[in-house]
């Protein structure tokens, strides 16, 4: 009797063992591409802009090399707090509690107190922060849009109230200067001022954003003393330097930019979302 | 017989386990949580999830690369020597394209044949844009493509545990190689 049971249970568990082992190679072999079930699509209101693109001399690039911004879109303002829980709800994966170190710091939603609850006395309509590049490309995708690149970020970002291009008028930067000041300021809700030239509204006055491509700036630590050379850390290192000086703000955003690690998360650093157009302003 | 029955079922029971949570206890912070498909110098689909068991030595090139590329694909080949033979089956050192347009597997074929790095612990991977955006994320890699040929890269050469764990990253042209043997070396002793 014990040895009839003694070997069922073991057919049993060597059945149960392969088992496991064959899906786990079906897996492998059916799933080719990204896994495109792991984000469900969330529906958010937030109008697009429009921007014609052009020709932009980057603040850091190879030097008075013009780069050419093709036409795209992009949102009128930051993700707010709203949009992000509704975010967390249909996408469990990127709650507070059970996210992936590897994609988010400790940080992350810090001032949540649970997964499913904005921080205490927070606007819903402000921009939601604390937020890692990981979790801000893949909302991105869940709305069906795409982070905006760094070039496409700082050429609205060019613009002022009234052209497309400031970066000549000497206050243009002390005006951004002065706004990145302010304290707390990523606590007020979005759109609550003015829009620029192109109507874009909170580039600079409430968070920092995340651009898909912020990892590419290549200066380090050191090198904005310009005594330390430390150009054997990068490939082609030599071809990246700064173009722009006189634009103190953006040299700010991109002092900021080279600080990040794509799993940090920061108290004002928070994004907004961007996507291709076949639109063009012919 | 009874006694052995059960002796062998409870052997069998925990060589079943131990299989499963290789596979389920991955660290937060491991790369194998990163869902992306790759295919190596063979054209063979993976998940990094399947590079799982043995301690990782990873370096970031694209193989048209005239500038850094030689001198840290040297510095793989340097730290390879140094491991430990006994050792040298518990690791795989892993050279990912930041170039997946340009580097198909056959070219990553025939990168290793021309290095000769074809000795089963060198394994070449390559992706999509995004995956790939996204592994060098992971590293803190920073690249940018100049030029349609070249791109500006920084030189990280990474060590990373049987878990997917980063143990350590060395940066710069001159990465020290026997420091990251020492520690390839540690890591595979430790996990033996």
């Amino acid at each position: 009797m014990y040895k009839y049971f003694g070997i069922i249970s073991l057919a049993f568990i060597l059945f149960s063992c392969s088992k496991s082992k064959e899906e786990t190679s079906a897996s492998v072999a059916m799933n080719e591409s990204r896994e495109p079930d792991t984000i469900q699509p969330i529906t958010v209101d937030v109008k697009m802009v429009y921007i014609p693109g052009g020709e932009y001399l980057p603040f850091y690039g190879e030097d008075t090399v013009l780069v050419e911004v093709k036409p795209f879109m992009i949102d009128e303002r930051p993700v707010t707090n709203k949009e992000f829980l509704s975010f967390v709800k249909a996408n469990p994966q990127w709650r507070k509690s059970v996210v992936k170190r590897i994609y988010a710091d400790s940080n992350y939603l810090k001032l949540w107190p649970s997964d499913l609850e904005l921080p205490i006395g927070a606007d819903p309509d402000a921009p939601v922060c604390n937020v890692s590049w990981f979790a801000a490309k893949w909302f991105a995708e869940s709305v069906g849009k795409r982070l905006p690149t760094l070039d496409e970020w700082e050429f609205v970002a060019m613009a002022d109230a009234d052209t497309p291009n400031a970066r000549r008028k000497p206050a243009y930067s002390d005006y951004i200067v002065d706004l990145y000041l302010i304290k707390n300021k990523h606590l007020n809700p979005v759109k609550q001022s003015p829009p620029n030239y192109w109507g874009v509204y909170n580039m600079f006055d409430l968070v920092w954003e995340w651009t898909d491509d912020f990892n590419s700036i290549m200066v380090t630590g050191d090198s904005r003393t310009g005594q330390y050379d430390d150009k054997g850390l990068f490939c082609a290192g030599a071809a990246t330097n700064s173009t722009d000086v006189m634009n103190y703000a953006a040299f700010m955003r991109f002092g900021l930019r080279t600080s990040l690690k794509a799993h940090y998360t920061v108290a004002n650093l928070g994004f907004r979302c961007a996507k291709d157009t076949s639109l063009n302003n012919n | 017989m009874k006694y052995l029955s059960i002796l062998l079922s409870v052997v069998f029971l925990a060589s079943c386990t131990g299989k499963k949570n290789q596979s389920n206890d991955i660290p937060s912070d491991s790369i194998f949580n990163l869902n992306s498909v790759w295919q190596n110098q063979d054209g063979k689909s993976l998940y990094l999830k399947d590079l799982q068991g043995k301690t990782l030595v990873v370096v970031m090139i694209y193989t048209s690369c005239k500038a850094a590329c030689p001198i840290l694909v040297a510095k793989m080949k340097q730290i390879e020597k140094k491991i430990d033979r006994k050792y040298i089956d518990n690791v795989s050192l892993i050279l990912v394209s930041i170039d997946p347009e340009i580097d198909t597997p056959e070219r990553l074929k025939k990168f290793a044949k021309s290095n000769k790095m074809e000795d089963k612990q060198w394994i070449f991977l390559r992706s999509d844009e995004l995956a790939t955006q996204e592994f060098a994320n992971v590293l803190s890699m920073k690249y940018k493509k100049i030029d349609p040929v070249d791109f500006s890269h920084s030189n990280i050469i990474t060590v990373f545990n049987p878990n997917g764990k980063m143990v350590s990253q060395e940066q710069g042209t001159e990465i020290d190689v026997e420091s990251v043997a020492t520690k390839v070396n540690s890591t595979a002793q430790m996990f033996r």
